[in-house]
């Protein structure tokens, strides 16, 4: 026995020798999984084309990192369900009816030029999913803000053209929001189920929210930004979101319209583009509403949260390091 | 202020301390031959006090103390001084080592025994505790009689008695607690006499019902002394984490010591260490080893003889079952991963652990930081491991001291929770080897 114990080989490494069995991989297809309900509630509104499209830059993003990554003689890391999820998410925040070669073009300034470019997963400075977003836009404006109405699903291309409710309450006011929808009720009842126009995957605010309830059960994301995103648009929209008087805001509707669940559950959450420390995860997500709120209601746009998260990705290195957690035994310098 | 029964942060890595927990501690076969370090401690090595050739007993002084902080080491069989030299120490280092290989009497020097040993004055009590070579057996190895001896502008008030026993898989200080309760809580009383403090805590996670009973029991009748049972949570044996549970305070960062706070925190198997040396005047030479994990057939508590090989431990516990991958000195969190099983039990030595495939985490592959912030939130000591492994990683060893590098006690949580498999310890421990602290 001593001399078959002295030949074995033995693994050394650095302590701790036993880990958890949360892995990268684990975490993003836990991520893609809790988007799935929003997902198959687009294909109910919003019909094939909706499947059609998020295919397309699920397939193209994985795609064009396997290809960057051969390119460039890396490892591939496909199967980590980060490209996945990128293209997942480019598909969910895309017009339903678009010409095919956009979510691919989309898929690629995402994949090559924001995520990989700069280093793969982890090195990003921004979120690969929103810049390919704001690139469509900026390049197809007229082809990005064409939105359909969910009723017409199954018609497929001659679904009537509309404009999406946060589009009507910036342009037309809340009356022509309360004519095309009926009462307040059916019109909060809409924007919780997804009945109305918008990006094919922001539209169903209560499958977001359930996707949203199981990441902060495996705690995969915790409360920090997307309580104080969505608190601080409530609070914004309250205040200045009525006409003419403060105060007389109607919160429901920001918070149930535009991209703002997808966004405070899925997109500023991106572990990569936010800040680490829980703190400064506060401020993040109050920068976000605060923006988003800026936007929709003085902007040019009828919705923000796109940029607000873009231009708070800019702030997040500078966050973690004005904000330290708690050190243990902190010694509070003397004042002299 | 309200009693907090642990520390802020920490994780829950599984505990598998099933194998070992209920097995009575067991003596070990004598062994044929023993390999003793003179560096068993922090601190100045021990000087060699026998040559090649010279026919040594039990508990013969073989090296001595060569300062303040250093300790003596003593033969832990009798037998003959066959070589000294350097051999390998759990620490992957080489040592300078006294060997002994036993004639197997097993013939100790006659020992002076305190019947009184209440009585002894606090420096007769260091002196005895000194002499014996008595170290920290929780697996730091700081020499107990300078623990024992605070600098006068530091009054202490409290004794901790730390049980907590937070490594997954060690149950060698929670079979001492079970079986040997009065003389731990003896111990206790004569730490607290040499420092002269009134108030004595043992503190024992809540994983160990059995030993908190028994500890609430022979410390009964004594209204100095408190058992303070403690959330299960790594690192909650950690010295300024249990000081922190037990008594609220926070030891001050930056390198602060217990006694910054008025404590003293000394291991279970120390306290037996220090009253069998104060009553019997036996030095130390044994010491508990929980030998355990799925990579060996029969896991068990053992009393070894300090010097013990690691090969001869296994033998005793039915060698290595086939799946063995990884032999660690230590617990599975902080220990040591050996190379060999040529190596020896130590002062330090708690547990021999060995790794199966199946309880085994491969180290070699691992990814760019995500940033997921979950080492953050694990962190005792509430530093920024994320960026510590980044900066060390791209070779910015001197920023790393801005996230208070030389705050961390390497406990590996951060590592533990890792989605991307960081080596974050290993990046930590680099830094500190790049740059000083200040």
């Amino acid at each position: 026995m001593a001399k078959e114990t002295k030949e074995k080989q033995l693994v050394v490494s650095v302590s701790p020798h036993v880990r958890d069995e949360e892995s990268i991989a684990k975490i993003m297809w836990s991520v893609n999984f809790a988007l799935f309900p929003a997902l198959i509630a687009s294909f109910y509104y919003f019909g094939p084309r909706a499947m059609i499209v998020t295919l397309l830059s699920i397939v193209s993003s994985i795609g064009f990192e396997y290809a960057y990554q051969k390119f460039v003689g890396k490892k591939t890391t496909i199967n980590d369900g980060s490209a996945f999820l990128t293209g997942l998410l480019i598909g969910m925040n895309l017009p339903p009816q678009l010409p095919f070669y956009i979510p691919v073009m989309g898929s690629f300034v995402a994949v090559v030029l924001v995520k990989q470019l700069f280093g793969g997963l982890g090195y990003n400075i921004f979120n690969p999913a929103l810049v390919g977003r704001a690139f469509l836009l900026v390049t197809w404006p007229k082809l990005m803000t064409t939105w359909k109405e969910p009723s017409a699903a199954f018609v497929g291309l001659d679904a009537k053209t509309t404009a999406t409710p946060l589009g009507i309450l910036k342009e037309e006011g809340i009356s022509k929001l309360l004519e095309e929808f009926g009462t307040k009720n059916d019109l909060y009842i809409s924007l919780l189920t997804g009945h109305r126009a918008g990006s094919l995957g922001e539209t169903s605010a209560i499958f977001l929210i359930i996707g949203g309830l199981y990441l902060l059960y495996k705690r995969y994301i915790t409360w920090h930004i997307p309580v104080s995103f969505v608190g601080s648009v409530a609070v914004i929209a309250w205040i200045f979101g009525g006409k003419g008087a403060l105060f007389t805001g109607d919160p429901l509707i920001h918070l149930m319209s535009g991209g703002l669940m997808l966004g405070a559950f899925f997109m500023a959450t991106d572990y990569v583009t936010c800040p680490s420390i829980r703190k400064g995860q506060i401020i993040f997500g109050i920068g976000c509403g605060a923006l988003t709120m800026l936007i929709r209601l003085k902007g040019g746009f009828p919705e923000g949260v796109m940029f607000a998260i873009l231009l708070m990705n800019c702030f997040a290195p500078l966050i973690d390091r004005g904000v330290k957690p708690k050190l243990f035994g902190e010694v509070k310098a003397v004042k002299k | 202020m309200a009693k907090a029964d642990t520390f802020k942060r920490g994780v829950h890595p599984p505990e598998s301390k099933g194998l070992t927990s209920g097995n009575s501690i067991k003596k070990v076969k004598l062994p044929k031959k023993v390999v003793i370090p003179l560096s068993q401690h922090i601190g100045a090595p021990a000087k060699a006090e026998v040559a090649i050739g010279d026919v040594v007993k039990k508990y013969q002084l073989i090296g001595s103390a060569t300062g303040f902080v250093s300790a003596p080491v003593h033969a832990s069989v009798s037998g003959r001084v066959v070589a000294i030299g350097d051999f390998l120490h759990p620490s992957g280092r080489m040592v300078s080592s006294v060997i002994i290989e036993s004639d197997e009497k097993d013939e100790g020097l006659a020992l002076n025994e305190n019947p009184d040993f209440m009585g002894l004055t606090p420096d007769s009590i260091k002196s005895l505790i000194s002499n014996a070579g008595i170290v920290g057996l929780g697996g730091a190895a700081f020499p107990t009689n300078v623990k024992l001896s605070p600098p006068k502008e530091k009054p202490v008030d409290v004794v901790i008695i730390n049980g907590a026993e937070c490594e997954p898989y060690l149950t060698a200080d929670h079979r001492l607690m079970v079986e040997q309760p009065n003389d731990i809580v003896n111990g206790l009383k004569l730490i607290m006499k040499a420092v002269g403090v009134s108030k004595g805590y043992i503190g024992v996670e809540k994983n160990k019902p059995d030993a908190i009973e028994k500890m609430k029991k022979a410390s009964e009748g004594e209204a100095d002394i408190e058992v303070r049972p403690l959330t299960v949570k790594y690192p909650q044996g950690a010295e300024k984490m249990l000081i922190k549970a037990v008594t609220g305070r926070e030891v001050p960062s930056k390198g602060g010591l217990p006694m910054d706070v008025g404590a003293v925190v000394h291991n279970v198997g120390t306290a037996l260490a220090i009253y069998e040396a104060v009553r019997y005047g036996k030095p130390l030479i044994e010491r508990v080893v929980t030998v355990t994990g799925k990579g060996v057939r029969e896991p068990e508590n053992l009393m070894a003889r300090i010097g013990t090989l690691v090969s001869d431990l296994v033998e005793e516990c039915g060698g290595l079952s086939d799946g063995a991958v990884k032999v660690i000195s230590g617990g599975p969190m902080m220990g040591f991963a050996q190379w060999s099983l040529d190596v020896p039990v130590v002062k330090g030595t708690s547990g021999i652990l060995i790794l199966s495939e199946d309880e085994f985490t491969s180290n070699d592959e691992y990814f760019a930081c995500i940033r997921c912030g979950r080492c953050i939130d694990a962190c005792p000591m509430g530093l920024n491991p994320s960026m510590l492994s980044i900066l060390s990683e791209k070779g910015f060893f001197e920023e790393t001291k801005e996230y208070n590098l030389f705050d961390c006690f390497e406990c590996g949580s951060c590592a533990f929770v890792c989605p991307s498999k960081r080596p974050i310890v290993q990046f930590v421990r680099l830094a500190k080897s790049q740059t000083k602290p200040g």
